[in-house]
């Protein structure tokens, strides 16, 4: 009566899924939401929004500080979103997990603390042409800090990037590698467990961006082989304000503090103060508490459906937009690589992807156009800007053909 | 072309008005200003817009010649468009008159006649053409492509070489 039976999630059904996003029974514009945006931050599950307001409205305190129940009971809490999270990832030690503001400040803490520690005039950072703008800025701060150098490799007319192209740029000086796990504007997986072998061949950590690559990959950071993963809750179908920096307990315990204040100190003196062990280390000040709860309910929401079969319909749907999308006279897929998540990117000739996603949404479909925090990568395509739709668990066929029927729209709105 | 009968949206229409969709399409004055006094890069760094305007003043403040190109939407570009064609020969103190109404447009806050009461008479056809632009005051976030290409007017007529929307309200 009391053996732990396992129940297998229900296979995966978009209709049942769908139940479980409020937002997603809105009208905008009068037109049914066809969210496509997901990849900028995804809609949240009644159980995410139940699970923060739960906390806020019976078991809120500081955590880490007092002495009574209800400080006890959010300590308790945040460490079980702590673990959560370590499961999730599949980390060895749940000191390995270190809370973060978001994805952003993960990266800038890497750069500032382990770059510190790690670069010496003439060593090399290693980058891609597809980066996003919050792994390629961090890097330069502590480039102009070090007198190190910043490479990249480029990246192929698909928009893959070939394990040849890193071996070319991957040297002796290289001391870190930072790279994305999927690209946010052209949905490329890139060949993380290659690029971490060639790396460590030559004594470089790497640092996986895994903002697009925890959502649309089971991520297993030992499998991996990588130094440091981060990633946001807002993008896991988690509140924004909380993010994770998985690294390696040895490195993180040889990394200096990266910013001071309460929480992570042993003993403060005025002559001298003492730091906490990691991760508490790593948490200076109050920390986001409740997001942490947030994201702790996204994941156990994702381990309770079918991900297998959630990730399969993603995939469904990024090959059926990648069918439809070409039918649009003069529109043209950006991001072709064979090894792709669900985020596809397009232009249409005579149109600006501003102008596109100002039509589309009038027609109640949400994409995004610009250069996605990717200057760099556009100047690599050719092109200011593009369109972009993104796929979540929660989005149907029916909302790629709403999408390319409100494409037709707007090429004659605007052509 | 007629649009189907679910994007009638008035709102919409009123955007993508035809001039705005010719200008946009085929932009006049999309070029640099030879002998150019003054060259501005104007930048939206939220969209990746991009739009160097150049122009030629003469001794006495008056707006010779005056160019914009770039990249940009078709708002942007059809601004851009329209504003070269509404300056050539327009003494700086105009422009700057100018430059205030079609924000004021392009926010809504005035109509067509209170905007042409800003400017000399002898702009109140351009002003017209320029009201074009006001289709984006139901488009907040869209505002500042129609002001971006204003923007880098006035820093290069103030000398200085670069412009953002960056940092700058437009309001709703």
């Amino acid at each position: 009566m009391n053996a732990v039976t396992s129940v297998a999630p229900a296979k995966f059904d978009v209709n049942e899924i769908r139940k479980d996003f409020p937002i997603l029974s809105r009208l905008v514009h009068n037109k049914p939401l066809v969210f496509l945006d997901s990849a900028a931050s995804a809609q949240k599950p009644r159980a995410v929004i139940d699970a923060m307001s739960f906390a806020f409205e019976n078991e809120y305190a500081n955590v880490h500080r007092g002495a009574y129940y209800l400080s006890e009971t959010a300590t308790t809490n945040y460490e079980a979103a702590r673990e959560k999270v370590r499961t999730f990832i599949n980390a060895s030690s749940v000191n390995e997990i270190v809370f973060t503001k978001g994805a952003t400040d993960a990266i800038n803490l890497v750069a500032a603390s382990y770059g510190r520690l790690a670069l010496k005039p003439g060593d090399e950072i290693m980058l891609t042409a597809l980066e996003h703008h919050s792994n390629i800025v961090p890097w330069q701060l502590i480039r102009d800090q070090t007198g190190a150098e910043i490479k990249v490799v480029p990246i192929n007319a698909d928009g893959s990037v070939s394990v040849d192209a890193f071996a070319r740029t991957i040297g002796p000086k290289t001391k870190i590698v930072a790279v994305a796990h999927v690209s946010n504007v052209l949905g490329t997986i890139l060949p993380i467990e290659a690029i971490v072998e060639m790396a460590h061949k030559v004594g470089a950590k790497v640092l996986v961006d895994g903002c697009q690559g925890i959502v649309h990959e089971k991520v297993d950071v030992q499998a991996l082989g990588c130094d440091f993963y981060a990633f946001s809750g807002h993008k896991l179908y988690g509140p924004n304000g909380i993010g994770v920096l998985w690294a390696r307990a040895e490195l993180l315990d040889a990394m200096p503090p990266y910013q001071g204040g309460g929480e992570m100190i042993s003993t403060v003196t005025f002559k001298q103060s003492t730091w906490a062990e990691a991760p508490a280390k790593f948490e200076a000040g109050t920390p986001p508490i409740v997001p942490a709860l947030g994201l702790g309910a996204a994941i156990d929401y994702l381990n309770r459906i079918d991900r297998v079969g959630a990730i399969a319909h993603e995939h469904d749907l990024l090959h059926y937009a990648m069918q439809q999308l070409p039918t649009v006279p003069g529109l043209k897929l950006v991001g072709t690589a064979q090894n792709k998540a669900s985020v596809q990117s397009f232009t249409m000739d005579g149109a600006h992807p501003h102008d596109l996603a100002t039509v589309l949404d009038r027609s109640g479909v949400a994409v995004r156009a610009g250069h996605h925090c990717a200057q760099p990568l556009m100047e690599a395509l050719g092109v200011t800007a593009t369109a972009r739709a993104s796929f979540g668990i929660y989005n149907t066929r029916a909302e790629v053909d709403a999408l390319v029927a409100a494409l037709h729209k707007a090429r004659a709105v605007l052509l | 072309m007629t649009a189907p009968d679910d994007v009638k949206n008035d709102d919409l229409k009123s955007l993508y008005q035809e001039i705005i969709l010719d200008h946009g399409r085929n932009p006049r004055n999309a070029r640099i200003v030879e002998h150019h006094t003054c060259n501005v890069k104007g930048n939206n760094p939220l969209c990746g817009d991009r739009i160097t305007v150049t122009a030629r003043l003469s001794a006495g403040q008056v707006i010779e010649d005056i160019a914009a190109e770039g990249k940009g939407c078709a708002i942007s570009i059809a601004s851009a468009s329209l504003m070269t064609e509404a300056l050539k020969g327009v003494s700086t103190e105009t422009a700057q008159k100018l430059f205030v109404a079609v924000q004021k447009l392009c926010k809504g806050e005035v109509d067509v006649a209170a905007a042409q009461a800003m400017v000399p008479s002898a702009l109140s056809e351009q002003i017209e053409k320029l009201a074009s632009l006001s289709g984006v005051k139901q488009f907040p976030v869209r505002v500042k492509c129609a002001t971006l290409p204003w923007h880098a007017m006035m820093s290069c007529l103030a000398g200085r070489n670069d412009a953002t929307t960056e940092g700058v309200s437009e309001g709703n």
